[in-house]
């Protein structure tokens, strides 16, 4: 067994005859027993990795281990030691969740009384035992999802690939499924994590890795990738765009990289928060132009992900100055 | 929620069942047929195109059009019906592997099936192993309802058992050609658009409800040689007893072949479907 539980080198996968460059040379490592975060907007290649290393599809070029199998040319060997849960939620409508965990259990060649007594602790665990002989038709989409992981952990994969777990869940679904998650790792369990909720990776991921357009852009732990920024965002709130867009100009000079701009809210990445504060508080003073409010904060990964990238995580749009219009709307 | 989820073993449980490939890949076939047939039975909408609506069939054709066909001298149109109904409502009911893919892709399902350590072929088994029995359990519905309206297989046993047999086989064949269409689907709607163009000329313009000898000239050349029509006339006459001319053997060659050329193409799209 390898220190990491996957290793990837030069993964490179095209779609629509090679228009799109879903992969374009990610390399990856995996440590075993930890949270390892795949962190980027949708269409930045998350879900393909996830696909290449949980053999649904093959690399166009570069090499990909996992747990020490090659998933090219063992493919059934890595099928054997992970599992897999989408963000879709893949199980069979017409058939009752023990039913599902069942059949998962028997297609991963498990006996009988095993998938069973497996499928009823497993149901137990993620609290469906109530509805554990309803067809999973009826059930709420928390519920399809705990579900979902519970049918990935059917066969006790040592390594499970969670591909947006959360996304469209309501706050306490998510909160729940962390546990879940956290409880895992804690077990021994290796987790390779996509999301594009900063927070989850923050919460979750002991390493990260940030992707856009099929390439890694960053990589590192939270704190280190927060550290990459100055130490404090400066939000300055203007009366209104207007003013924003002649108070940009006069402080935009204090940070080293391009202001925030989001309508009237302008963001500041700077080094020293309060010196720099009293700084754009004079320059926009010594212009007649009022605030509405101004506050000091730690950076989030949003942040990072915003200077990394020039947009949001979770959409396409373009937020970066001088622009000050805003362009809401997700992708 | 409890959050005790239970630590995983260091080997997984899988490995320890590892090997014996035939006997997996059919257990496997068998897991997957399992559930498509559990799906037809509690899928409210998917039971009544297997059941229900051939009996409407039978009873729309037995009494309100039947009386306006004329059928072959010395046939009574009941006789005639009935084996046509079972092979219609087999090719209908053979839409449903197309409609049934395309969900399970759409859904990711077939993904998560890829991700497992089951057998390759598993999938498109089980789905066209479930079509079989659902195609049993209608030739048992149809047989008693078409006895219950007047239906009178003079065959005899043994035959309606090798007529059964011919339209099982030709079920089974066009079973992998849905299977194909439903993986080339972008969608199950498209699935199911795509195949009413392929199966309305096959079943009507065929002797399944009508003797395509009454059709018009330019229709009967395609009506009487083809497929259908063949599988129709081979089930028709061994179950009546009456003499069945060469159409048993053109209607296996038929099923045959489609199998030959239809279940490698269903295969390859499923290999190369995600």
């Amino acid at each position: 067994m390898t220190e990491f539980a996957v290793e990837c080198d030069n993964l490179v996968r095209t779609y629509r005859q090679g228009q799109v460059r879903a992969l374009d040379g990610v390399s990856l490592r995996v440590p075993t027993g930890q949270v390892f975060g795949l962190l980027g907007p949708n269409g930045s290649g998350k879900t393909t990795i996830v696909r290449i290393l949980s053999t649904i599809l093959k690399p166009e070029s570069g090499t990909a281990t996992v747990l020490g199998h090659d998933v090219v040319k063992h493919p059934e060997r890595v099928r054997r030691v992970i599992g897999l849960a989408g963000q879709y939620a893949t199980v069979d409508e017409s058939l009752t969740g023990f039913e599902n965990l069942r059949m998962i259990g028997k297609l991963n060649h498990m006996e009988n009384p095993v998938v069973v007594r497996r499928a009823n602790e497993l149901l137990e665990q993620f609290g469906l035992t109530d509805a554990a002989n309803r067809p999973t038709k009826t059930y709420s989409g928390g519920m399809r999802r705990r579900l979902d992981l519970a049918a990935a952990l059917v066969a006790r994969p040592p390594l499970l690939f969670l591909d947006e777990p959360t996304t469209g869940l309501d706050p306490q679904s998510r909160q729940d499924l962390w546990t879940v998650i956290e409880t895992l790792v804690e077990g021994g369990t290796t987790v390779l994590l996509t999301t594009q909720y900063l927070e989850e990776a923050d919460r979750l991921a002991s390493q990260l890795v940030v992707l856009d357009h099929g390439k890694v852009i960053a990589e590192g732990t939270p704190p280190e990738l927060k550290a990459q920024l100055g130490t404090t965002i400066l939000a300055l709130t203007f009366a209104n765009t207007t003013d924003a867009a002649k108070g940009v100009p006069l402080v935009a000079d204090l940070s080293n990289v391009p202001p925030i701009v989001d309508g009237s809210n302008v963001e500041l990445t700077v080094n020293s928060g309060p010196s720099t504060a009293i700084d754009a508080l004079r320059r926009l003073d010594a212009a007649h132009i009022e605030l509405a409010g101004l506050a000091l904060r730690e950076p989030s990964l949003d942040d990072v992900f915003l200077t990394l990238t020039g947009h949001k995580a979770d959409d396409g749009s373009d937020l970066v100055a001088p622009t000050t219009s805003t362009k809401k709307g997700r992708a | 929620m409890s959050t005790q989820t239970t630590s995983p073993a260091t080997a997984p449980e899988s490995l320890a069942s590892s090997g014996g490939g035939l006997r997996w890949a059919i257990s496997d076939t068998l897991t997957v047929a399992r559930r498509n047939i559990l799906a037809i039975v509690r899928i409210p909408t998917s039971l009544v195109f297997a059941i229900i609506q051939p009996v409407m069939f039978v009873l729309l054709f037995r009494y309100v059009f039947g009386d306006a066909i004329r059928t072959p001298p010395g046939v009574s149109y009941v006789d005639y019906l009935i084996p046509g109904i079972l092979v219609q409502t087999t090719i209908f009911g053979a839409v449903g592997t197309a409609i049934g893919l395309a969900e399970d892709l759409q859904r990711g399902l077939i993904e998560r099936f890829r991700a497992l350590p089951m057998s390759r072929m598993a999938v498109l088994g089980g789905r066209t192993v479930a079509d079989v029995l659902r195609n049993v359990m209608v030739l048992i519905v149809i047989t008693v309802v078409g006895i219950l309206v007047g239906f009178r297989p003079h065959g005899g046993v043994v035959p309606y058992v090798e007529a059964s047999l011919v339209m099982l086989f030709f079920a089974y064949s066009l079973s992998w050609g849905f299977a194909y269409v439903g993986l080339k689907a972008p969608n199950s709607e498209t699935a199911q658009a795509m195949t009413f163009p392929l199966i309305f000329p096959l079943t009507f313009a065929s002797s399944v409800f009508v003797p395509p000898e009454f059709m018009p000239g330019w229709l009967q050349g395609f009506a009487k040689n083809q497929p259908v029509t063949q599988t129709a006339d081979a089930v028709r006459g061994l179950m009546s007893g009456t003499p069945v001319g060469n159409s048993v053997w053109v209607s296996l060659a038929w099923s045959a072949a489609a199998l030959v050329i239809l279940a490698p193409l269903a295969t390859r799209a499923y290999r190369r479907v995600v």
